[in-house]
């Protein structure tokens, strides 16, 4: 039993995870206009995509907005770990610990209707943000991405060893250069994962950015998902095979830099 | 006279007039309801090479950490070299602290490691270099120089941590458990390594252990510590001859006690009355008086077992020999008296025994007088 059995779920496991995205990239090479028929290898839709406008400039956008939203949430997510590890006890913490970890369970609907909601009133009663765009959409990305973050540098903080600071004051460095010189250069490679997943989360964000985006900006996501309402072209088999390759590879840094400090067992 | 001169100079403890070097000064420090520290006074002398000693949980560590400045002291303060340390900053005192867990560097080499302390002094690149690699020269290990921490063994990282505390030259080195993690071959090396170092830099040592063999070979002085305060404070002959109360003596090597009042003073000898052992006689000593309730102490290799009655003995019983080991240099033994208290007792095996004494065998045990410490407390 023991000898076909787990080997089979095993398989049946990852073509029931992988095989919808292993067929994507293989009709991405596909010759012929129907998404189903296999025409023969190609990269046409390759040439085609990279003449195509409109794809483009949203990809361009997106990746605008994942590098901000990804460097923003990286700052505050991190502030927000030091606050919760270091500080101690004070009033609100319990509160602070659920809020800053809430936008990773919120419904992405609820989260994106809320913002759309605050960023109307605060127009009409601050000016700013001016209408709906990039900006609002960094900053929602933003928030769910900085929960993400908070989570990752939060883990780090707890597991480094605090005499390590010590030490260093100890050994004649103020407050400042305790920061600079020790615990950051420490859990740098937690931020760097947590960076590089904030930034994949916010490339591949849909809900929230419908939400919150205007006119004149929408991101990569948003096209496609307009593209394929009219039917499934080739050339979005194209683009989604590129995006993988990029999540892919952004992955698998972020997880050897984790493996590397977990190895490392500091 | 000479002699005199000669133990004051290398024990100023002993020198009523000498001036300490650190004063602890009714030091308490409390973690909300707990207090983990309460009401200490210590005087360390220069040179001194103190161990404090105690269990986990009796406040050694947080008293050093009050030193090294991590800790603020709730009351009390804290002088170094007459130096109030109260408000200055663990980067501005003359300390530097060798870690339980050494806290080196992960990201640095050894070598940055150690002239890390240097370089934040404000001395030249070159300087600080040249100044760490005489450190490391010193404790072996000028050749891992660029290696980083995790590429070191568990001594190695000891020894560089000992390095890195000690390269500005502090007026206090604070040590905390240093020994802790190593090895029981090792660490008995790196014992007399340490005192080495001590001695030949003449830094003023403090370290923290809950080893009490490591305290007793190391220390020029212990204090001994329990549930926050300072039990005894004494040179490591004293601790374990001339223990203060039951804690020490129990606490420090293993001892019998004997719970009894004092009933009658001879001349010599004060008779001490025990359910246990009958009448015991002890040297005479100051402040016992009749009726009080006292502990008589004695050591396990303060015993003689033979099978005969030894003859005027003043302090004999018979037993029968109920549990021995053997370990080698000694044996040691577990003797019932015929009131069934089990009595520990040790002999060193001088010479080799054609006719141990063994499993079962009846003998007579007995103890002189003055090998019993009588415990008022």
């Amino acid at each position: 039993m023991r000898g076909w059995f787990l080997p089979m779920a095993v398989v049946l496991g990852f073509v029931f995870l992988y095989a919808p995205i292993v067929s994507l990239v293989v009709f991405s090479f596909n010759e012929s206009r129907l998404v189903t028929v296999w025409g023969g290898f190609s990269t046409r839709w390759y040439g085609e995509l990279l003449r195509d406008r409109q794809i483009l400039g949203s990809a361009w956008i997106s990746l605008q907005v994942a590098f901000a939203s990804a460097t923003i949430a990286t700052v505050i997510g991190t502030l927000g770990a030091f606050v919760l590890v270091r500080m101690g006890r004070f009033a609100g913490r319990l509160l602070l610990t659920g809020m800053i970890t809430a936008p990773l369970v919120m419904p992405e609907v609820i989260t994106g209707l809320s913002l759309l909601l605050l960023f109307i009133s605060m127009e009409l009663t601050l000016g700013w943000p001016a209408g709906r765009g990039l900006t609002t959409i960094i900053i929602a990305h933003t928030t769910f991405c900085a929960a993400f973050v908070a989570v990752i540098a939060q883990s780090r903080l707890r597991s480094m060893d605090e005499s390590l600071e010590e030490a260093a004051r100890d050994l004649g460095a103020g407050p400042v250069r305790v920061f600079f010189d020790i615990t950051l250069p420490v859990i740098t490679p937690a931020l760097v994962s947590g960076w590089l997943l904030a930034f994949t989360l916010s490339l591949d964000d849909l809900v929230i950015a419908s939400f919150v985006s205007g006119p004149g900006a929408s991101t990569l996501p948003m096209v496609i998902f307009s593209k394929v309402r009219l039917g499934v072209s080739p050339d979005v088999n194209a683009l989604a095979t590129i995006i993988i390759g990029f999540v892919l590879v952004a992955v698998a840094i972020a997880g050897w830099l984790m493996r590397k400090q977990m190895s490392k067992g500091l | 006279m000479a002699k005199a001169a000669v133990a004051a100079e290398t024990r100023p403890w002993r020198d009523p007039r000498a001036q300490p070097f650190i004063s602890v000064q009714g030091i308490t420090k409390r973690f909300g309801d707990f207090t983990a520290v309460s009401s200490v006074d210590l005087e360390i002398f220069r040179g001194e090479l103190f161990c404090l000693l105690g269990e986990s949980g009796c406040g050694k560590s947080t008293l050093l950490r009050m030193l090294a400045g991590f800790e603020q002291p709730t009351e009390g303060r804290i002088l170094i070299d007459d130096a109030d340390m109260s408000a200055v900053p663990p980067d501005r005192r003359p300390t530097n602290m060798m870690f339980q867990s050494y806290a080196l560097f992960p990201h640095m080499s050894v070598e940055k490691n150690v002239a890390y302390g240097l370089l934040r002094e404000g001395m030249k690149k070159a300087q600080a270099y040249a100044r760490a690699g005489e450190m490391l020269k010193m404790v072996k290990l000028e050749k891992l120089a660029s290696r980083k921490p995790d590429q070191l063994s568990g001594g190695q990282r000891q020894r560089v941590a000992l390095a890195r505390a000690l390269v500005k030259q502090p007026k206090l080195l604070l040590l905390d458990e240093p020994l802790g993690a190593l090895d029981k071959k090792l660490r008995e090396e790196t014992q007399f390594e340490l005192i080495r170092i001590q001695e030949s830099l003449g830094i003023t040592f403090i370290v923290v252990t809950h080893d009490q063999d490591e305290a007793m070979t190391l220390a020029t002085r212990i204090g001994v510590m329990k549930d926050g305060g300072i039990s005894q404070i004494g040179e490591p002959q004293e601790i374990y001859e001339r223990p203060n109360s039951r804690f020490v003596a129990d606490f420090i090597g293993s001892v019998n006690l004997f719970e009894g009042k004092v009933d009658a003073a001879a001349p010599d000898f004060i008779r001490i009355q025990t359910p246990e052992l009958g009448a015991v006689l002890v040297p005479v000593q100051q402040g016992l008086a009749r009726g009080q309730q006292v502990w008589a102490a004695v050591r396990p290799e303060r015993f003689a077992l033979s099978r005969q009655k030894p003859q005027g003995a003043q302090n004999a019983w018979q037993g029968v020999v109920e549990e021995m080991g053997y370990i080698g240099h000694m044996t040691q033994y577990r003797i019932r008296l015929e009131n069934g208290r089990l009595i520990r007792a040790s002999q060193s095996n001088r010479l080799r025994d054609e006719d141990p004494i063994s499993w079962d065998d009846h003998v007579w045990i007995s103890v002189s007088p003055q090998a019993i410490r009588v415990l008022d407390e």
